[in-house]
């Protein structure tokens, strides 16, 4: 056993590691997971105060129309598309749709740009 | 999702909450496409239909339980150190539960 390990090669050159666009696909549905699970309280509090009463009900309106909590809903959206599309495409590679190598490729690109177009059309919407 | 060696468990929760959200945020995003309650009274008595409070409810139950499998598989693959790993791993726990209460005193204990 130790001498196995003495001969396990150690390669950790970042620029020469393979980042093929199914583990960007698979970071990105981490990090947004992580970005989501921190979003939730805040959420909570949203829905909490809006539904109090009629003056914090326009504080919250009005607080989701400033250009800084904009920006921070634009990174959410983003988190929120990402994560369903990864899910989705998950859930369809459990019951064998797209689970070949060619397939399973294309749909990670798919999931990373329709993520990032839904932010873009999310940002004309919010502009 | 103790006593489940292989995960098996944790994987079929982590499935069955994501399609309730998803069936949900499609109900939610249809609500909101045909009805846009654009006022305060219209908005609160909608979420404090029966039907909507509940499901709301159990949207925010299968979060909580979606984040926990999520957060502690990130907490066991990047924090080796058992004495780091615990106490992160009981604050999650603490939180998401603590979020639970929160979110059931606003949807189903409210008057």
């Amino acid at each position: 056993m130790a001498e196995f390990n003495h001969a396990r090669p150690t390669f950790f050159n970042l620029l020469r590691i393979e980042f093929p666009v199914g583990a960007i696909t698979s970071i990105g549905h981490r990090v947004s997971g992580v970005v989501l699970a921190l979003c939730t309280p805040v959420l909570i509090y949203l829905l909490e105060a809006s539904l109090r009463s009629a003056q914090d009900y326009e504080w919250v309106r009005a607080l989701l129309d400033t250009a800084p909590v904009k920006g921070l809903a634009l990174l959410t959206v983003w988190a929120f598309a990402h994560h369903l599309f990864a899910g989705i495409r998950h859930l369809l590679m459990d019951i064998d749709v797209g689970s070949s190598l060619r397939a399973a490729r294309l749909s990670a690109w798919l999931v990373n740009i329709a993520s990032v177009g839904v932010v873009l059309l999310g940002g004309g919407m919010l502009l | 999702m103790r006593g489940t060696p292989s995960g098996l468990r944790a994987w079929l929760l982590q499935r069955l909450t994501a399609v309730y959200m998803i069936a949900f945020v499609i109900f939610l995003l249809a609500h909101f496409a045909t009805d846009a309650s654009k006022s305060y009274e219209l908005w609160r008595s909608w979420m404090m239909h029966p039907e909507a409070s509940i499901a709301t409810f159990l949207f925010f139950t299968a979060l909580l339980l979606h984040a926990w499998v999520g957060i502690r598989d990130v907490v066991l693959d990047y924090l080796q150190p058992m004495i780091v790993r615990l106490p992160v791993l009981a604050m999650a726990g603490f939180s998401l539960l603590a979020m639970e209460a929160w979110v059931a005193r606003i949807l189903l204990l409210s008057p």
